[in-house]
């Protein structure tokens, strides 16, 4: 067994900055990592071998790990696929379902905020011939459950909203809009590749019809993940992949034993830890969120921070661009909101769907603590962010002109 | 994607930031870019009576590559006649800094900024 003294050098490579990005990826927990390792040399068996004890062996495993899965989320192992990941159960959720059930109802509701493999699966189903509503969010980042019910008609096959947002971190309802959903007769499917591990989640008591779950969100490895597919009532769909009719038909292809047993393991240990580790995290990102506040003004939570994972926070550092403050945190492996930090050069659709102006969607920073996250980190965080926000802002002519009482909303900005 | 060291020099050790009187004669102010479009660079330039640009200095909100193309500029304009400064291109900017593609346009930013500084101190001096 790896020591706990080691497991928490995760995150801290000599040379490298000071892992805070947990909702992008998280590092497979070495503990993860030891139950996977026998299935790719000794027991590498096919698991829909039939006929001698390699495959009794594999099949055996991934079964353990369907049964782990389904434990977490409070469901039946008969009612868990395993996929290649949470963008392969969305897109398996939302057009698989729609595709089977076209003939009766043709309408899809989701959110704004969504994960992109949501909304690009919507916009490519629209094309296709199907309605979608996008609902938008409140300012906490939260969906409006009137609007969500004016949004259901008795076109609408099903409905799709994340359990917890990959930016902000905030939670859905998920329980009341299942028993909206269940009340008028729409499937409700929900992304929790950042739920699964971070908060209960029962899709009995919260009525959900189809889950899709992150290996690699939850110390777990890459390349698997599974969906959950309600049996009682049955939901069926069509499926993306065929072939050998693995996974009840839904996801053909050999299944990849050490990584399911991988997931299955991350969900194990992530079920029995869940309710100190939300503890120990709300208590870091409380100093964290403490500190900063403390020490400089004019920054901003964004997303409501009750309704928020433990492991979460997005600030808003006025005056200064994101971009920028992450070269200046150098030693913080952090995210930005700001246009910079992607290709398309338009910041965060998720912040601004909060009705964030897109200078202050420019100056957020999105730090993700996790398993392996040590209190000096958070206080070396804080330093290190105070320093670099300072740094910039002694430089902003922004800051400068709100300095100067000078709104800068006053001004006629040339946009280029 | 990393910076090149200049950028990362620049952006560590930024020349000549602050400001100058913007309501002096010889002092002559560019305000370019948008908060909304993630870059705002404030460039000003103090003239001699003799048309020779004695000192500069800027303030700049965006990314690494804004900061280093400000901070590069002010470095550049100095000692320049206005002319000559005017003259200074973006790709100069970009090519001195190794910009990347996606980044060019923090170069546009900073020869906008100079144009604008300049402008500015033309119709104070009553030059245009």
């Amino acid at each position: 067994m790896t020591s706990v003294a080691k497991t928490m050098e995760l995150g801290k490579k000599a040379g490298h900055p000071i892992y805070m990005d947990y909702q992008a990826t998280t590092p497979c927990d070495p503990r993860v990592v030891e139950k996977m390792l026998p299935y790719f040399t000794n027991m590498f068996g096919n698991p829909h071998s039939r006929n001698h004890a390699y495959g009794w062996e594999a099949e055996e495993a991934v079964e353990i790990a369907r049964e782990q899965v389904a434990s977490i989320i409070g469901a039946d192992a008969k009612e868990v696929i395993f996929t290649s990941g949470a963008t392969e159960s969305n897109n398996l959720a939302i057009r698989g379902v729609a595709e089977f059930y076209k003939a009766k109802r043709n309408h899809i509701v989701t959110v704004v905020t969504e994960h992109k493999c949501v909304l690009d699966t919507c916009r490519h189903l629209e094309q296709a011939g199907f309605s979608v509503t996008y609902l938008p969010v409140k300012a906490d980042g939260l969906v409006d459950l009137a609007e969500l019910d004016a949004a259901i008609t008795d076109k609408t096959v099903i409905v799709s909203v994340m359990g917890v947002n990959n930016e902000i971190g905030v939670i859905q309802p998920l329980a009341e809009i299942g028993a909206l959903c269940r009340k008028k007769g729409a499937f409700f499917h929900t992304d929790c590749a950042q739920a699964v591990g971070k908060i209960p989640l029962d899709v009995n008591a919260m009525n959900i019809d189809l889950m899709s779950i992150s290996g690699h969100k939850i110390y777990g490895p890459k390349g698997i993940g599974a969906l959950y597919v309600r049996r009682r009532p049955r939901i069926r769909l069509v499926p993306l992949i065929n072939g050998g009719g693995q996974e009840r038909g839904m996801r053909s292809g050999t299944l990849a034993t050490p990584l399911c047993v991988g997931l299955g393991e991350a969900c194990a240990i992530a079920q029995q830890e869940m309710g100190a580790e939300a503890e120990r995290l709300i208590g870091l990102r409380n100093r964290l969120l403490g500190g900063l506040r403390q020490r400089l003004p004019e920054i901003y939570l964004n997303g409501d921070l009750d309704n928020r994972i433990p492991g979460n926070l997005n600030v808003s550092f006025a005056f200064v661009e994101g971009e920028g403050l992450m070269m200046g945190v150098k030693g913080l492996a952090v995210s930005s909101g700001s246009a910079c930090t992607s290709a398309s050069l338009e910041p965060s659709y998720v912040l601004r769907a909060l009705g964030l102006d897109a200078e202050m969607a420019h100056t957020s920073l999105r730090f993700g603590l996790g398993r392996f996250t040590t209190q000096d980190d958070i206080d070396f965080a804080i330093d290190h962010v105070v320093t670099a926000v300072e740094h910039l802002r002694a430089m902003s002519p922004l800051w400068e002109m709100h300095l100067d009482g000078i709104d800068i909303k006053s001004i006629q900005w040339a946009e280029h | 994607m990393a910076y090149s060291d200049k950028v990362v020099d620049h952006y560590e050790h930024p020349r000549n930031v602050g400001s100058l009187d913007k309501d002096s004669g010889s002092v002559g102010t560019g305000l370019v870019g948008a908060p909304a479009c993630g870059d705002v660079m404030k460039l000003q330039i103090q003239v001699s009576a003799d048309g020779i640009i004695e000192d500069a200095k800027f303030k700049t909100f965006g990314c690494g590559s804004a900061i280093a193309s400000s901070s590069l500029v002010t470095e550049w304009v100095k000692g320049k006649t206005l002319d000559e400064a005017a003259a200074i291109k973006n790709t100069d900017i970009a090519q001195e800094l190794a910009l990347p593609p996606v980044k060019i346009h923090c170069s546009v930013l900073a020869e906008d900024a100079i144009k604008a500084a300049i402008s500015d101190y033309k119709k104070k001096a009553g030059l245009e």
